[in-house]
């Protein structure tokens, strides 16, 4: 009797705790994310867009949260168990959640619902926003820094898995190298993964043997691997997603910076004010700061290169120079 | 009477279910302990998962759904295991099945119920071969099929995601195969959901409105109705005995006259057809795609567990599958609820399973303590 009588008593406590709980947080705006199968350290884009959330949860005091996924079949269930956590908006991180959301948003048409790296173009629903970045501009910019500083004529890149995403920042990169120099090797490689960072320390360290001396990458959590190798071999990284220097400080010597933080913070900004816009896709590019290269370039990079980088963001921005992200568009790149 | 209850006490605690419960609860305790040195508090985190799992009808038919996949591969690793073999191959054959439901179910242009049985059909038989590929060449070269799965299961992977990226196949920019003809779904009303008639119907009716919110299909009933081809197989026909006479003890089966080298590769063949009818049934009721993996998925590793939690019985892995279906549902919910890294719910599961697999590797290791000796 005794024991019953306890587990009574904790299931009272247990909801009275819920009640207040609930009625304590009632008035503020609710945002929550779902990761993908990366989790949220990735050290690259979850990770970036979970510190985008804390950042507005800080300056507009709203309640943020998150859901790892941990293979392909979580992303519905994930979205649909944050639909039921009641929260204003719901992010999924990365493309491969694109047709999660999609069916989740036509089943759940009150819940606003965002997707980073996606666009459904004319067939956005009306309660989801796209939010895509041109990755191939961030990726030109180092790629012509790359070319201007490398010794060796011969540069690097390493993918994930070759998605057209990733070719983004491949072809993005090439055109900047040939852009620089117009002599310059390039050894291209995808890991197939996005994980596994001993694949990506054995495929840098294989380019430092072949002569490069500095290698590229866009490949998540593979890059620990490869800005480890660069380490090791006292050669150069460039860093993706974020800015990551402080991973090598003497050998990553840019990033190209894809700035899912800031998008995610301005959507909660656009939320509190009462702006959100759904059945859109926006654009994040050179023009509205949603990428560019690492503040911290400038300890390794010559005020000199930087100057000419400057110019040609200036260059891009205006459209005068069209980086390609194809490789059809990167065979018709003209120099 | 009390003498009574007492020894019928005993005898359910030391038999193979008692044993199975009272691991349960050992792994939830010690869950708790884990949970409260990571700083979280147990009950909350128990009760927020068992909210998860039942206070909502949606939630159990999500529970349901995951468990679908598990309690096939489950009936896989636990058909091949009563004939003396480890089949850790369930991931790659589970991958197998979805490749070719995922082709059949794209290419072929067949009538509503003609096209899923062609899919299945075409994923069993191909996971089947898969399989029996590596009974195969346990029976004639002796190569240890934990060695030979285990390599299988990467070239099904690579065979996936190479697979994905095929020109006629392979949805450019998504990473993932064009969706499966809605002819080849197993999913009940997809179509009529979304639409507006399907979305005002949610809306108003509460109960059968949030069931359809999940992606119900008929794969459960399969599942159902294979745990009983396979209890069937083993206990019922005379292949069955032999199968398990090889697994009993292989020299003794071959002296009285049954080919262990046969029942090897139909063994095999048994287990990979039913790993690949797990990943028919995913593609076919809750995917509709196959993507690239940027690692295995699991469904035939948890398999492993679900087949040992389940005594390798058929029913025990419909049990083991719906325990362990609604763990990892309802086990992420504490995530979003109470901030617990991901890597909390695991250390969890994993402790339960261990400590649920406990008697049984214990009474395994046992087993094959006497077979050496009585060899």
């Amino acid at each position: 009797m005794k024991g019953f009588r306890f587990t009574y008593l904790v299931c009272i406590g247990l909801a009275l705790v819920m009640c207040f709980g609930n009625v304590a947080i009632a008035k503020k705006i609710k945002i929550a994310m779902v990761t993908d199968v990366g989790g949220v350290n990735d050290q690259s884009f979850n990770q970036s867009a979970w510190e985008g959330l804390q950042r507005a949860q800080k300056d507009f005091s709203i309640k943020v949260s998150y859901k790892e996924s941990r293979q392909d079949a979580d992303y519905a269930p994930n979205m649909e168990t944050l639909t039921d956590a009641g929260f204003d908006l719901i992010w999924g991180i990365g493309f491969l959640m694109g047709d999660a959301i999609k069916e989740t948003a036509q089943i759940n048409p009150d819940q606003k619902y965002a997707i980073i790296d996606f666009s459904y173009g004319k067939d956005t629903p009306k309660n989801v926003v796209g939010v895509v970045f041109q990755e191939e501009q961030p990726s030109f910019l180092v790629g012509y820094i790359a070319g201007k500083l490398t010794k060796a004529n011969k540069v690097g890149f390493v993918g994930g898995i070759k998605f057209p995403l990733i070719e983004k920042f491949e072809y993005g990169y090439m055109a900047g190298v040939k852009m620089a120099n117009p002599n310059c090797k390039i050894l291209s490689q995808y890991a197939e993964s996005f994980t596994d960072a001993a694949k990506g320390k054995a495929i840098a360290n294989n380019m430092y043997q072949q002569g490069a001396d500095i290698v590229f990458h866009a490949s998540g959590g593979v890059g620990d691997g490869v800005i480890e190798a660069a380490k090791e071999k006292g050669k150069w990284a460039i860093g993706v997603d974020k800015d990551q220097n402080f991973l090598a400080p003497d050998n990553v010597l840019t990033s190209a910076m894809k700035r899912v933080d800031n998008a995610i913070y301005d959507m909660a900004r656009k939320l509190k004010d009462g702006q959100w816009n759904g059945g859109d896709t926006v654009v994040y590019s050179l023009s509205n700061d949603g990428v560019g290269i690492a503040p911290t370039s400038g300890k390794h990079v010559p005020a000199n290169v930087l100057a000419e980088v400057d110019k040609l963001t200036q260059k891009i921005k205006k459209g005068d120079i069209v980086v390609p992200a194809t490789k059809t568009e990167f065979d018709k790149f003209k120099f | 009477m009390t003498l009574d209850a007492a020894a019928l006490k005993k005898k359910f605690l030391s038999g193979s279910i008692g044993l199975t419960l009272i691991s349960i609860f050992l792994g939830f305790a010690l869950g708790a302990i884990v949970l409260l040195a990571a700083g979280f508090n147990p009950l909350e985190a128990y009760w927020v998962i068992l909210k998860g799992i039942f206070s909502r009808p949606k939630y159990v038919s999500y529970v349901i759904i995951y468990a679908t996949p598990l309690i096939i591969t489950g009936l896989s690793v636990a058909f091949a295991l009563r004939t003396g073999l480890f089949n850790i191959g369930a991931e790659g054959q589970y991958i197998v099945g979805a490749i070719v439901a995922a082709a059949a179910g794209y290419f072929f242009k067949l009538p509503l119920i003609l096209h899923v049985i062609v899919a299945v059909g075409l994923a069993i038989i191909a996971a089947a071969l898969w399989g029996g590929l590596a009974g195969y060449i346990k029976a004639r070269f002796g190569v240890h099929e934990v060695i030979s799965t285990i390599m299988l299961n990467w070239i099904a992977l690579y065979l996936s995601n190479f697979v994905v990226t095929l020109q006629a196949f392979g949805k450019q920019g998504t990473g993932k195969t064009y969706a499966i003809q809605s002819t080849a779904r197993i999913n009940l009303l997809s179509d009529w959901k979304i639409s507006e008639a399907g979305i005002e119907f949610i809306r108003s009716h509460k109960m059968l409105g949030d069931v359809l919110k999940s992606p119900i299909n008929v794969g459960f009933i399969f599942a159902i109705l294979l745990a009983v081809l396979v209890w069937y197989v083993l206990n019922k026909t005379t292949l069955g005995y032999e199968l398990r006479a090889v697994g009993f003890n292989p020299h003794a089966a071959e002296a009285g006259g049954i080919n262990v080298k046969r029942s090897m590769v139909v063994s095999m063949l048994f287990a990979g057809g039913l790993a690949g009818a797990a990943g028919a049934f995913q593609v076919l009721g809750v995917s509709h795609r196959i993507a690239k993996l940027a690692a295995m998925e699991g469904y035939g590793f948890d398999g492993i567990a679900v087949s040992l939690i389940g005594n390798n019985t058929g029913a025990g892995s419909v049990f083991a599958g719906l325990l362990f279906g609604a763990l990892k549902y309802g086990g992420s919910k504490i995530q979003d609820a109470m901030q617990a890294p991901t890597e909390v719910i695991s250390i969890m599961i994993g402790i339960i399973i261990l400590f649920v697999a406990m008697p049984n590797l214990i009474r395994l290791i046992l087993t094959i303590k006497a077979n050496r000796a009585s060899n």
